[in-house]
């Protein structure tokens, strides 16, 4: 009889089963037969090790005591040969202690958190935005109980133009101001209005808090209806965003069952009614007055302001917008004060923004920040910096209608003012991250392609202008540039942001005029050179292959679609332009570097 | 009101609180361009040639739309703001087809006023032109897509002052399209044809159907016997179409510039006018006396009528049956003159001259063949006519003066007022009233009648019986009426209903421009017209009576009936 | 219930705190992130597979849903408490994921090292 000289001891639990002890015992068999060591060595199948079943499926070697945890079937092989043939344990396999909960950083502790400022955000993420109780318990409608109670109209706009609060829906009027002129006017009848049309693609900050917190919306309307004096509301919320829709209307049902919408609200005499209106329009409904016009039921094209909404807002009567972001901060203004909403933020602009980050940032995601920091603190420290480590070209800050941000405008801080002055603005809070393989003549071509067709059609500069710059960029693009191009494009964009009638025409030309501010040597380049410097014009690019580096692999003539590579083995290959549809397939698989792009 | 100061290009002026930059600036003598506005009619600022820089806003404001306010400080020509109207009108004139050479509003058109003001000499924006087809469905209205320029003006005056809705904006952005909803044909819409859209679109974009070259070849026919009809309000408005003034009067020297043009008889539609009178005011008097349904609408105006079929067919009843003065022409002179003179009615071709679009539309309606051949053959509008003494080299100014031809140019002032909103009504009561009392009236000048307030109403009295009247021009004035009446609140007893402005005077086929100012000058010649005139009365004219004692026999007589009423067709509204 | 004065607000906000806390420290909470963007990445599977296992092993915890708290790249989140304990997120959570967390961390309290991303704080 043979000396057992180890036993191996195989989890079989529920828990290590499920996830595959029963493969491992009888890899282990095959294995250890195949060595020839199925008699020296034993296989036990023992009960639960209760407390490790996350980590099963379990193997333990004795006489040692080896601790072996989610060991897979691929893995024996590597644990007989190296451990019962050598001797030398499988570290990668062995049992760690998990960490204590202490070891696990906290939010804060993290990159993306660490200077971060929830305000808008405050519940979303923290809460059940479809149980009103879960608001209540943070102190919801805490702060509408306190103005119904405590606090006159003229206190609470006094209040919210203390704290500095300024529209995020992209204008950056100061909303206490707003409210001021809209309760002075007169009219019996007012109406406040949550602008949730949030067009911008690639924006989803308003779409997070309706689907997160709900209810500091509803709240920040209600007490801006106290404020202005309205008794009925309307939020209009794109139809592409049915789940916010949805937690809205349960929020507004559970809001209207406990008394916190309608009449008399907790007996303080002021009645609010809200209403949901799905707009299933276009960018341009987002603007006010177009906004206002297809709540009317007409079709949603902006009209001339003056008069403003606060004067003739909704079915004529003075009315109050604000964005979805404006009206979250509210409640928490009312709760905390205006003077700690004023302590964030610089000297104009107050309080935090929330961005949508996006494009070649390693941590996308959305922020919440306090005005005034620098985008390279947003791009670097919460963004995590370049994806892949390439170079930063720049970002599109404001969407659509926002302008572009060079590298070495980096450290520019984020507010109205600031961002402004290089050419950009806040806009809804886009912000897409650039890396050097960003052709920005490109870029302002896409921007322009959606204003362009976002345009409704009212006025002779957006929609012939928009039209004509976009014409001209394409034709830039397609290495069809003349040089009175860009004069054109200064031209035109300078008249269209003068003169076009609503914001949408206003600031079409952003990401144009911006783009040949800073990069107007990519311009250049396109028209005089005929060249794209980031590569990503692909009527501009050549593609050829370096005789000195092609070893005649091969590799790229199976690799063309087009069948434009020729050339005998182990001899150098051609490229024949004529053929070549600039797909770039030959130059992704040389493993030489011997195709040449220019 | 209060009055605010501001200063505009460095000048001062206090103007009332609410006053536009634009109507600011025209105070002080300061002109701005504009294209889409259109006064009290379409005020959108839409298409931004009027910009003006105005101190402390983030972008120029349109100057139209834009009111001034307390210390507002405005400046009309910088050079960034000339740069910028210039190129915003070359980004209109990118879109357009320049075809101004065999544009039928060469020299008449506001874009290319506004191209030669602004010094164009070429358009730097080259690109994509939105391309739709042509529209040309409708007997009188022709649309071309191509040479709109999107001001919307079609649509105001339309869906506003009209209250047809036939037009709207469609597509979006670049792809923008002013037509009938879903791109339908205008043919198959509520459309009635009044021409109000062609005349206040600035371009060619919309513009009547032209005919001239029927009447032409009708010219050029030796077989054919061509008579001529001049609608009233032709008299006051041709001139202009051949740069005399508003409001003149070229009576004799249109009569004498269409027997130039190789008509066989020219012949006025004045004459029917003083005939449909007689109808009508007995058909008035029939329905007050024997209880018929009243209040009794007149009928004289073919966009009304269109109109009142498609959105008012539970009114049709109140609509006299009498056809308008056009088709009660035709159909006398393819009868009774063709049997007076010999002629075969089948050689004898009606042309009509009207200050209407809607007339092409009334001729060719299929009940209007009474005669047994179709009674009015062709209707030319003014501007048509006026297009044909140019090709003809006639300049309206140098004629001579000549009289109509007898029988069926003979008329009276009562049938030249027709021309103007309250024309008709004034008309029929100065015969009504005689008719009534057997009295000569005193003063015919029935001055409520008058005017350009948009509904008139008054109670006059016809010896014993207090006759209660209202007018209404344009469509839009007609609908507050025809509610009332609808809803049984409108004791009327007759009503006159014409669809355009002011009258035929404003009508869809008069010469461009028309805007408020030109028709109060042609309703003031009218009036001087009819003053003129020895006889004054319908039941006066001597041609008249002579038609009825020669062949009608009687007003609402069996012949009356047959060649001089008519019924209608309730149309609804177009799916 | 219409609260129909300050008093009835203050009683109700009072007793769900109070429901709240008492619940944190009796009972283990997980909880899905449910956003737009939580759900495009497979919340939904996630939460379904939470729900069977929970089921399936008889085990009691709340199970609850909440709104994106921003790391939307992370998606699917789901955060974990046990009585009286942290929160814990864990992101990029597959449906097979699940036992994993529920067996070690719902269970036993031993963190799933490899997919938490932080220990949830209000930032
Ligand atoms: C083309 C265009 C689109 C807009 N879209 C939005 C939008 O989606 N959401 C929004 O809040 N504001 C949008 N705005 C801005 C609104 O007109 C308005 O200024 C804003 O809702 C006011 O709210 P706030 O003062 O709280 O920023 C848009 C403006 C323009 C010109
Ligand atoms: S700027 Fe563009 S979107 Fe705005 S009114 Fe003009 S055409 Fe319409
Ligand atoms: S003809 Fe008259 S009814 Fe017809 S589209 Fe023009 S304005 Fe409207
Ligand atoms: S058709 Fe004429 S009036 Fe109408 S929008 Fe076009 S240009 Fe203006
Ligand atoms: S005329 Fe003022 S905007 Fe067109």
């Amino acid at each position: 009889m043979q000396l057992v000289r180890a036993h191996i001891l195989v989890c079989g639990g529920t828990e290590c089963t499920s996830s595959g002890s029963k493969q491992v015992q009888d890899a282990l068999a095959k294995e250890l037969e195949k060595h020839k060591l199925d008699k020296e060595v034993k296989i036990v199948e023992t009960d639960c090790h209760d407390g490790f079943c996350e980590m099963g499926p379990l193997v333990i070697v004795y006489p040692e005591g080896t601790f072996y945890v989610r060991v897979k079937a691929e893995d024996v092989p590597e644990i007989v040969e190296e451990h019962l043939l050598k001797g030398r344990i499988v570290s990668r396999l062995l049992y760690k202690a998990p960490a204590t909960e202490e070891q696990i950083p906290g939010y804060k502790e993290t990159d993306f958190y660490k200077k971060q400022q929830r305000v808008a955000l405050r519940n979303c993420g923290i809460i059940n935005p479809e149980v009103i109780q879960e608001y209540i318990a943070r102190d919801g409608y805490g702060s509408l109980e306190k103005v119904l109670f405590e606090m006159t109209p003229e206190q609470v706009i006094d209040e919210i133009k203390r704290s500095g609060l300024r529209g995020r829906g992209g204008g950056g009027f100061p909303t206490g101001m707003k409210w001021e002129f809209c309760r002075r006017s007169p009219g019996d009848m007012k109406y406040i209005i949550c602008n949730a049309d949030e067009g911008d693609p690639g924006a989803f900050m308003d779409r997070s808090v309706l689907e997160g917190d709900p209810h500091s919306v509803i709240e920040g309307m209600a007490i801006g209806a106290y404020a202005i004096g309205a008794r009925e509301g309307y939020i209009y919320c794109r139809a592409e965003y049915p789940l916010a829709i949805k937690r809205l209307k349960i929020a507004i049902a559970q809001a209207e069952e406990l008394g916190l919408l309608g009449e008399n609200i907790l007996g303080s005499g002021f009645s609010f009614d809200l209403h949901i209106k799905e707009g299933a329009g276009a960018f341009v409904c987002g603007e006010e007055t177009a906004l206002m016009a297809s709540i009317e039921g007409r079709r949603g094209m902006p009209r001339v302001r003056p008069p403003f909404p606060a004067q003739s807002g909704l079915w004529g009567k003075p009315s109050n917008i604000n964005n979805v972001e404006t009206f979250a901060n509210v409640p928490v203004i009312i709760k905390r004060g205006a003077e700690w909403f004023a302590s964030m933020g610089t000297e104009k602009s107050k309080g935090t923004k929330v961005f949508a980050l996006t494009g070649k940032v390693n941590n996308t995601g959305l922020v919440e920040v306090p005005m005034g920091i620098t985008l390279r603190e947003i791009i670097f420290d919460i963004g995590g910096g370049i994806v892949g480590g390439k170079k930063f070209k720049g970002v599109q800050i404001g969407g659509p209608s926002g302008g572009c941000i060079p590298a070495q405008l980096i450290d520019t801080p984020v507010d109205y003012e600031s961002l402004i002055a290089a050419g950009a603005m806040m806009g809804s809070g886009g912000l897409v991250v650039m890396d050097e393989t960003t052709c920005m003549v490109d870029l302002a071509r896409f921007f322009l392609n959606f204003t362009q067709s976002e345009s409704c059609g009212k006025c002779t500069p957006c929609r012939e202008g928009t039209k004509r710059m976009l014409e001209i960029l394409t034709r830039i693009c397609n290495g069809e540039g003349v040089p009175e191009d860009i004069e054109t494009l200064e031209r035109l964009g300078r008249v269209i942001k003068n003169t076009a009638l609503c914001g949408l025409g206003n600031t079409a030309p952003n990401p144009v005029l911006s783009t040949l501010r800073y990069f107007r040597h990519e311009y250049e380049a396109h028209i005089f050179e005929k060249r794209c410097p980031a590569h990503v014009c692909t009527a501009l690019l050549v593609y050829s292959i370096d005789e000195e580096k092609c070893t005649g692999c091969g590799r790229c003539l199976r690799a063309c679609p087009a069948g434009a590579i020729t050339g005998e083995k182990k001899e150098p290959h051609k490229i024949d332009p004529e053929k070549c549809i600039k797909c770039g397939s030959c130059f992704d698989v040389c493993k030489q570097g011997a195709i040449i792009r220019l | 009101m209060a009055l605010v100061t501001v200063t505009i290009d460095g000048q001062k002026i206090v103007v009332e609180e609410g006053t536009t930059i634009l109507d600011a600036a025209q105070k002080l003598g300061i002109k701005i361009p504009t294209l889409c506005y259109l006064k009290d009619i379409n005020e959108i600022g839409a298409c931004r040639i009027c910009v003006v820089e105005v101190k402390g806003a983030r972008t120029f404001m349109p100057a139209c739309v834009t009111k001034v306010t307390e210390g507002m400080e405005v400046r009309t020509n910088t050079p960034a703001v000339i740069e910028a109207r210039k190129v915003v009108l070359e980004l209109i004139l990118a879109n357009h087809p320049m075809e101004c050479l065999t544009c039928v509003r060469n020299q008449n058109c506001e874009l290319q006023k506004l191209a030669e003001q602004f010094g164009i000499k070429e358009v730097r924006y080259e690109g994509a032109k939105r391309e739709y087809p042509i529209d040309d469905s409708s007997p009188a209205i022709i649309r071309d897509p191509r040479k709109c320029v999107l001001c919307q003006r079609c649509i105001a005056v339309c869906s506003n002052i009209q209250t047809v809705d036939a037009l709207t904006d469609q597509k979006r952005g670049f792809d923008t399209l002013i037509a009938p909803a879903f791109n339908e044909k205008l043919a198959n819409m509520e459309c009635v044809q009044c021409g109000q859209c062609s005349l206040v679109c600035p371009t060619a974009a919309i513009q009547e159907v032209d005919d001239t070259d029927k009447v032409w070849a009708a010219l050029a026919d030796p077989k054919k016997y061509v008579v001529v009809q001049t609608a009233p309000a032709t008299r006051v408005q041709l001139g202009e179409t051949m740069g005399m003034a508003p409001g003149s009067i070229v009576t004799g020297k249109m009569v004498a510039g269409l027997r130039r043009l190789g008509f066989d008889k020219v012949f006025d539609t004045d004459f029917t006018a003083d005939l449909t009178i007689v109808e009508e005011g007995n058909e008035l008097l029939q329905r007050i006396k024997s209880g018929g349904v009243l209040p009794m609408i007149t009928s004289c105006c073919p966009g009304w009528i269109k109109f009142v079929e498609h959105f008012y067919p539970d009114l049709l009843p109140h609509v006299s049956t009498c056809k308008s003065p056009q088709q009660m022409f035709g159909a006398m002179a393819k009868t009774y003159y063709a049997q007076k003179e010999g002629i075969d009615p089948g050689d004898i071709f009606v042309v009509s001259i009207m200050p209407c679009t809607a007339k092409k539309f009334e001729c060719q309606r299929p009940e209007m063949k009474s005669s047994g051949y179709q009674d009015v053959d062709v209707a030319l509008t003014s501007r048509e006519l006026g297009r044909m003494f140019k090709q003809a080299n006639i300049s309206v100014a140098e004629m001579p003066e000549e009289e109509y031809d007898a029988p069926l140019g003979i008329s009276t002032g009562a049938g030249a007022i027709f021309g103007a909103s309250g024309g008709v009504m004034e008309a029929a009561l100065r015969t009504v009233y005689e008719v009534v009392t057997g009295k000569e009236l005193e003063n015919i000048n029935f001055v409520e009648c008058r005017g350009l307030t948009g509904v008139k109403e008054a109670t006059v009295q016809v010896g014993d019986m207090p006759v209660k009247i209202a007018i209404a021009h344009g469509l839009g004035n007609a609908r507050k009426v025809l509610d009332k009446v609808r809803a049984g609140e409108a004791d009327y007893h007759f009503i006159e209903i014409m669809a355009c402005p002011g009258g035929c005077i404003g009508g869809g086929g008069s010469p461009i421009p028309t805007d408020t100012e030109v028709r109060l000058k042609r309703i003031d010649a009218t009036y001087t017209v009819d003053e003129r005139m020895v006889l004054r009365k319908s039941h006066d004219n001597p041609a008249v009576k002579a038609l009825y004692e020669e062949f009608l026999e009687k007003p609402l007589g069996h012949k009356s009936h047959e060649l001089l009423h008519t019924h209608y067709t309730p149309r609804g509204i177009c799916e | 219930m219409k609260l129909t004065s300050r008093e009835d607000l203050k009683k109700l906000r009072e007793e769900t705190k109070a429901l709240v806390a008492a619940r944190s420290a009796e009972e283990t909470k997980i909880i899905v992130g449910m956003g737009t963007c939580g759900i495009a990445a497979g919340a939904g599977e996630v939460m379904n597979a939470i729900l069977e296992e929970l089921n399936k092993r008889n085990i009691k915890a709340t199970v609850t849903q909440t709104g994106c708290i921003g790391m939307c790249e992370k998606e699917p989140l789901v955060d974990v408490q046990r009585p009286g304990g942290n929160r814990f997120t864990y992101g990029k959570v597959k449906p097979s994921d699940v036992p994993r967390i529920i067996s070690g961390h719902v269970l036993h309290g031993n963190i799933v090292e490899d997919l938490v991303v932080a220990r949830f704080e209000e930032v």
